[in-house]
């Protein structure tokens, strides 16, 4: 079985894998962390988006073996201690999850979006988040959360 | 998903190697087609062999009278690069359009149109502009590259290793997107270039083709009118849940017109 080794959120991570595993097998049942969610099998809904080298992916659409040598970014990663990073403030003090199932990966796109437009349109957002399905919130409240939050990253 | 041997080579020569060596290996580029294909037990390949590894194989080049992309360049890169807009901005719009931010990400572009899929973006302006698929082996003009439903010209173990676009005079792009996946239910591609008018649709048939009646409507008078009057068949194109095939024949004059206004 290949080994792999990546950076996960900050830290060293190592194990032994199949080729089949794929990333957010590892992430879930390797590392415990299950904060990255699995809504679907066929790569449609983005609960399960994490940043590989800055950029937001599918983990489900990944193989394990496909991240080696890289820096992954999960949901646990973002907060500063017991300080919530800016996006995921905004998304609680914007309504912007109910059940809370889409959120990681809503936060995850949503700070990929910012970094590569610092200020975008409500039509921009919700451009930026065709590859995100939520439930629940209708969205609204969501494109509240990310224009707010592109706001706070700034300042 | 079945397991498989997986192979991360540093060269296309190394991956040629391995594909010739193996007897049912894959690539993978951004495995936005192929994982899922594995995930449902669609395909069942001894080993992947991942091009991701391969620095040759990524970038994008401005080069004589056109641009050269990597065959495993993402869509996100193709969107965002300002020698695509500058140079061919319908293809800058069309990469843009592609899924989602997620899927652009990890797509590439010699992975879009080694697939031809029926609903693929990039087979219309690699046909609309008349462009050549390199591989390892020789090169390929669009004109003899897409044979039908997820066939191309490409042989066994032969890897795409980039695509060069000849810069058009004005080209656009317009798209009927599915609203739950963004593949094209119609795409259309326009170009008029020195050699002539191209109009490439996808979506439509069984793999992108050229149109033409659009061509012959667009050389007598390049406008948006000119296609949009164009009754075409709907003899041989695709019907699904999605789109009957008159209701697609409708649409690719609609795109057309739509690309045609869009052109720059
Ligand atoms: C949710 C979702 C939405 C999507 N929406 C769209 C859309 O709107 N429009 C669109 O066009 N596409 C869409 N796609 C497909 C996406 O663009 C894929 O990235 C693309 O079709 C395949 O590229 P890939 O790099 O991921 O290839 P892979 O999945 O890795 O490979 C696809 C096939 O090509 C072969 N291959 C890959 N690279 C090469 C090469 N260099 N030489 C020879 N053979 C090669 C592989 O062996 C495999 O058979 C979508 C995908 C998803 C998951
Ligand atoms: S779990 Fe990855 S896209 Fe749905
Ligand atoms: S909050 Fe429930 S799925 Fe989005």
């Amino acid at each position: 079985m290949p080994t792999v080794e990546m950076t996960v959120n900050g830290k060293r991570a190592s194990a032994q894998v199949e080729g089949r595993t794929l990333l957010v097998q590892f992430l879930r049942e390797k590392l415990g962390l299950t904060g990255t969610h699995i809504g679907c099998d066929t790569s449609q809904c983005g609960a399960c988006v994490v940043h590989i080298d800055g950029r937001a992916v599918k983990s489900c659409t990944m193989l394990a073996v496909q991240a080696n040598g890289a820096s992954v970014m999960t949901i646990e990663g973002l907060a500063n201690g017991e300080k919530l990073h800016p996006m995921q403030e905004a998304f609680r003090d914007n309504h912007g999850l109910q059940c809370g199932f889409c959120t990681p990966g809503m936060v995850m796109t949503a700070i990929d979006l910012v970094k590569n437009n610092p200020a975008p349109s409500e039509e921009e957002i919700r451009h930026g988040l065709e590859g995100n399905i939520c439930r629940c919130t209708g969205y609204h409240n969501i494109v509240k959360a990310v224009k707010a939050g592109a706001a706070a990253m700034k300042g | 998903m079945h397991d498989f041997g997986y192979h991360r080579p540093a060269s296309a020569a190394d991956a040629a190697g391995l594909l010739a060596g193996k007897n049912e290996a894959k690539i993978v580029a951004g495995g936005m087609t192929l994982i899922p294909t594995l995930k449902q037990r669609l395909a069942q390949p001894s080993d992947l062999i991942d091009l991701g590894g391969i620095a040759e194989l990524k970038g994008i080049k401005v080069e004589s009278g056109g641009i050269t992309i990597g065959a495993m360049t993402t869509h996100a890169d193709v969107e965002r690069s300002t020698d695509v807009r500058k140079t061919i901005p319908a293809l800058a719009v069309l990469a843009s359009g592609i899924g989602d931010p997620l899927v652009r990400n990890r797509g590439t572009m010699g992975g879009s149109v080694a697939n031809s899929d029926p609903a693929a973006d990039y087979p219309a302006a690699v046909l609309g502009l008349g462009a050549t698929v390199r591989t390892n082996k020789r090169e390929i003009k669009a004109d003899d590259f897409f044979k039908g439903m997820f066939e191309t010209a490409l042989q066994d173990g032969e890897i795409i290793t980039a695509i060069h676009f000849p810069k058009p005079e004005k080209a656009g792009y317009s798209k009927f997107a599915n609203p739950a996946s963004r593949y094209a239910i119609v795409g259309v591609f326009v170009a008029r270039t020195s050699g002539g008018i191209r109009v490439a649709v996808t979506g439509a048939g069984p793999c992108a083709y050229r149109s033409k009646e659009l061509e012959g409507a667009l050389s007598a008078n390049f406008t948006p009118d000119a296609v949009k009057a164009v009754k075409l068949s709907a003899d041989g194109l695709n019907s699904d849940l999605h789109a009957t095939a008159e209701y697609r024949a409708h649409l690719i004059s609609v795109m057309a017109s739509r690309a045609v206004a869009a052109a720059s």
